[in-house]
């Protein structure tokens, strides 16, 4: 990632009596592809219009290669957009949606040509050039509104959940092409999505947004390996992350964390110096992490527990079992899983696990 | 978060941040005078029927008709209000009022219940030929009145009410019926049906269901179905005119006799005033309704 | 338990049976008023008249068929003529007056201009009066002793002339000015609902692309509030046809005939000079007028139905 191509400056959007961003500082490099992501409301939206300039800030800056952009106009900001609804223009055919910018713009009939046929065949449009959006399916209808863009040549495409109208089959398609657009043309790229696994298999980076406040900007490992809050490492992760609370203690001379009970063993030592004895902690594990059987017999923690649900998932099965009185979901492969009522033993190691302050809910 | 932290907290004047301060550009001043120009265009013969109602006739002959009444005499205002002729008679339009308050509120309730019921029945009850029903009814509506006015006149006069007030409010009731119908049953078909079906299954039948579920439902358009046939109803002419007989003669056909059956010299502020009169029902109620006229609009107007 | 649940289906299948019928009964009841009002008088009295023009009624109407001869008359009479093209002249400058400024109209409010509502009101005030109304304000405005005429000529343009109201060639013309006066807030009312009907995002769309905004009101957005436009057009086609109170109110269709229109010519041969069959001819031909009009909104309208039935490809 060399210069920086867009950069956020204490961006501020307020609306009457909400404030839909606060504060936002990003800087996304070039031919980066950035996942905004959040829940509905978090302002990920906001941010993406008011980069695009379609909303004014009531604070802050934005700028674009190097340029103070925050009271240009969308158009000379040299960015393309896509939407979720699409927004074809529905009395031109496909050729005509893809070249009706360019011919606003005066460009020749047989530049406009050659521009619109190279986003066709990059698209798989040719064979609906002369269809009118009404005879497109939804994905054939989202690929002529990124054709809209790439026609352009612009080096900035943001996306605004592009992909919410369409079933789970079409969207794991698109996903799939729209990764291999940014690969080949490596633009500078926002993307707007609620979809965890979206974000997590397109993006470089993941700004995970609540509330209109960045609440993690990172790549998409750190960001499901080390949230760096509880909202983060619930919302990532399908089941989510399982909570435990628990307070710091010392036993046998090392830190750790008495759970009810019992006691895990935490590796990190840097952190015996710095927290109090007793401090109140949430310890996060992820359901895939917790071993199940014979596997959990060489784990740094044990215990065993009734099955008291099954689930099954066709590849994985979900197994929900307790520790100290929490209910944990854990996923393991189907032709492990123990069935209702059984008795198994359960581990994990202290590496996987995520431990929060009970109260501010940040990552310690 | 920002690399470049050089630029960071050095906001001098000519960088730009947070809200554009908000400039009368020339594209914005264009809109506003087109805007103007065309409000002149719509107000000014209000404006000089107002004016002319309230000028004596040496002023009117005198000066500009886009002046204002140097004073507001009330003569020919109260003129044609009480003493204008009309024909014979040298009543005023007061009289063509009563007789357009006699015929408008009547065939105001007939045809808003009227259209409330078919509305409600063609929504939910769904028995063979209400289609067909339906858009001879809509079919109705663009027919221009000459085609019905002779037989019309036949059967209202084999009735007994040729020439009579329940002939005219019949009449109005009848040329009523396909736009409230209309209105209320766009309006019916965007409220749930479940809500239908669940006082259906209740037990309620098409009676109780129509005035205990479905009526207080339709404040909205109940509302908006009055003012537009108000308005209606108020502004016609050629019913009136056919079958109201003289005694019952609308305010609208007594401003046209009043105008045009005058001898000699026109009396201008007298012409006004009367037609100010004529117009004063209708303006209140449209100024009073406010978005609910431009909302009766898109009520009758956008089909199903 | 067999006991219980056949007495319930029994109980079920009586009240169907009662139900059925009941059902019926009130939905009729309640719809009668309109099947009699729409089979006697918008079948009746339409098929009626048609009829009538088809015999040789005078006075009184004579039920004996007599073929074309009354329309022969009709359309070898040089007034009906006139008046026909009148309306033909007057409808077509109407609709597109209405159609063109409404739609300016529209698209200038739409703007996100303050006091929209103002805007809004004035517009569409001249359409809660009756035309009769509009006819006698039109009237004295374009008066040629005492109105706007002598009004511009006392600021200081003496030479200045607006007496089409008096003029044979150009009073229709003034008739067309008060009825698109009266008319074209209807016509921007619905305008604006298709504009505020468009996805939001065609506008962000634009924005970001460098449409500009006059390009996309003339090449985006005409296709796109279709509906309005048809609707509009059909209402004041309907309108143009039915024209009688302003011509009535505004020049009683003079000078001379000048401005003479079929509904006038049809009410004074009912009324005035007692021949029917005449006059109903007349009036059939409106109405097929008024067919010709509103069709294509029907069919276009029944069109879009079949269209969306297909689906996507």
């Amino acid at each position: 990632m060399a210069a920086t191509k867009i950069e956020t400056r204490g961006l501020s959007v307020a609306f009457k009596d909400f404030a839909a961003l606060s504060s936002v500082d990003l800087a996304i490099g070039e031919g980066e592809f950035l996942v905004l992501l959040g829940p509905s409301g978090c302002g990920k939206s906001t941010l993406l219009n008011a980069i695009a300039g379609l909303i004014e800030p009531s604070a802050g800056e934005v700028w674009i290669a190097g340029r103070n952009v925050t009271w240009a106009e969308p158009k000379d900001r040299g960015l393309a957009m896509v939407f979720q609804s699409y927004a074809l223009y529905p009395a031109m055919d496909v050729y005509g949606n893809l070249a009706f910018s360019l011919r606003v713009a005066g460009m020749k009939k047989a530049e406009v040509d050659a521009r619109v046929r190279h986003a066709a065949s990059m698209l798989e449009l040719e064979p609906l050039l002369r269809r009118r959006p009404s005879e497109l399916s939804g994905g054939q209808r989202q690929r002529v509104a990124i054709g809209r863009s790439l026609v352009r040549q612009v080096d900035i495409f943001l996306f605004d959940e592009p992909l919410s109208n369409l079933d789970a089959q079409l969207r794991a398609e698109l996903r799939v092409e729209i990764k291999q657009l940014h690969l080949k043309l490596r633009n500078t790229t926002v993307y707007v999505t609620h979809d965890q696994v979206e974000a997590l298999s397109l993006a470089d980076r993941i700004a995970v947004m609540r509330g209109g406040v960045v609440q993690q900007l990172a790549d998409p490992d750190t960001v499901y390996r080390k949230p760096a809050n509880r909202f983060v490492a619930s919302f990532l992760g399908s089941p989510p992350m399982n909570f435990v609370a628990g307070a710091l203690t010392r036993d046998a001379g090392r830190v750790a964390l008495r759970v009810d009970g019992a006691v895990v063993p935490l590796v990190r030592s840097p952190l015996e110096v710095e927290l109090g004895e007793g401090r109140a902690l949430s310890l996060g594990i992820r359901p895939e992490d917790i071993l199940i059987g014979d596997d959990a017999a060489a784990c740094d923690f044990r215990w065993d527990s009734d099955v008291a649900l099954r689930e099954s998932l066709g590849s994985e099965t979900l197994l929900w079992c307790s520790l100290a009185g929490a209910r944990v979901a854990i996923k393991s492969p189907a032709r492990l899983a123990a069935h209702v009522g059984d008795r198994v033993p359960l581990g994990f190691s202290s590496e996987r696990i995520s431990l929060f302050d009970a109260r501010t809910e940040e990552r310690v | 978060m920002s690399g470049t932290a050089a630029t960071l907290g050095t906001r001098s004047r000519t960088h730009p941040a947070g809200p554009r301060p908000w400039r009368l550009s020339p594209a914005r001043l264009g809109i506003y005078l087109f805007l103007g120009a065309a409000a002149v265009f719509f107000l000014v013969p209000i404006w000089i029927m107002v004016a002319t109602a309230l000028k004596t006739m040496p002023e009117i002959r005198g000066g500009s008709v886009l002046l204002p009444p140097s004073a507001l005499d009330p003569t020919a205002w109260l003129n044609a209000w009480s003493t204008a002729c009309i024909g014979l008679e040298c009543a005023g339009i007061r009289v063509g009022f009563w007789n357009s308050v006699q015929i408008v509120v009547p065939s105001v309730v007939l045809a808003v219940a009227l259209g409330a019921v078919n509305g409600y029945c063609l929504s939910f009850w769904r028995f063979r030929g209400a289609d067909t029903l339906f858009a001879l009814m809509l079919f109705g509506i663009f027919i221009p009145y000459q085609i019905f006015v002779f037989p019309l006149i036949g059967i209202t006069a084999r009735l007994g009410l040729y020439g009579k007030l329940p002939g005219v409010v019949l009449v109005h009731v009848v040329f009523a019926m396909p736009i409230m119908t209309l209105m209320f049953r766009n309006y019916f078909a965007t409220l749930p049906i479940e809500i239908f079906k669940a006082a259906r299954v209740d037990g309620a039948g098409f009676w109780r269901i129509f005035t205990s579920i479905m009526m207080p439902m339709a404040k909205p358009i109940i509302v908006v179905a009055v003012i537009w046939q108000a308005t209606a109803s108020w502004n016609d002419y050629l019913l009136g005119l056919v079958f109201a007989g003289r005694e019952h003669l609308p305010m609208t056909a007594q401003l046209n006799l009043l105008v045009s059956a005058e001898m000699g010299a026109h009396e201008y502020n007298v012409d006004m005033a009367a037609t100010l009169q004529t117009a004063l029902v209708p303006l209140v109620i449209y100024f009073v309704s406010g978005k609910w006229f431009a909302r009766g609009i898109a009520a009758g107007a956008v089909k199903g | 338990m067999c006991h219980i649940s056949s007495a319930i289906e029994q109980m079920i299948a009586t009240t169907n049976r009662h139900f059925s019928l009941r059902r019926w009964l009130a939905p009729i009841t309640a719809m009668a008023p309109a099947i009699l009002a729409v089979l006697v008088v918008y079948v009746g009295c339409l098929l009626w008249t048609v009829f009538v023009s088809f015999t040789d009624s005078r006075s009184i109407p004579d039920l004996a068929w007599s073929g074309f001869g009354q329309w022969t008359r009709l359309y070898a009479d040089y007034r009906w003529r006139t008046a026909m093209g009148h309306m033909f002249v007057f409808g077509a400058f109407y609709i597109v007056g209405c159609l063109v400024l409404g739609y300016l109209l529209a698209v200038f409010v739409d703007q996100r201009v303050r006091g929209e509502d103002f805007w809004r009101t004035v517009f569409l005030c001249p359409h809660a009066l009756s035309f009769i109304v509009t006819g006698e304000l039109w009237k004295w405005y374009l008066d040629p002793e005492f109105g706007l005429q002598r009004s511009v000529r006392d600021l200081g343009w003496t030479g200045f002339t607006f007496d089409w109201i008096a003029d044979r060639h150009m009073a229709l013309y003034t008739i067309v000015i008060a009825g698109i006066w009266q008319s074209v807030g209807v016509v921007m009312v619905l305008m604006l609902a298709g504009l505020r009907a468009i996805d939001e995002d065609i506008w962000k769309v634009t924005r970001v692309d460098g449409i500009p905004p006059w390009r996309v009101y003339t090449s985006v957005v005409p296709p796109m509030v279709v509906p309005s436009i048809l609707t509009s057009v059909a209402l004041l086609g309907a309108g143009a046809v039915k024209n009688y109170d302003l011509v009535i109110a505004m020049t009683d269709g003079g000078p001379g005939i000048a401005t003479d229109v079929p509904s006038k010519f049809v009410m004074e041969y009912l009324f005035e000079r007692s021949n029917i069959g005449l006059a109903a001819a007349g009036a059939t031909t409106m109405l097929l007028t008024t067919i010709a009009v509103a069709a294509p909104l029907v069919a276009w309208q029944w069109w879009q139905r079949r269209r969306r039935a297909r689906g996507p490809a």
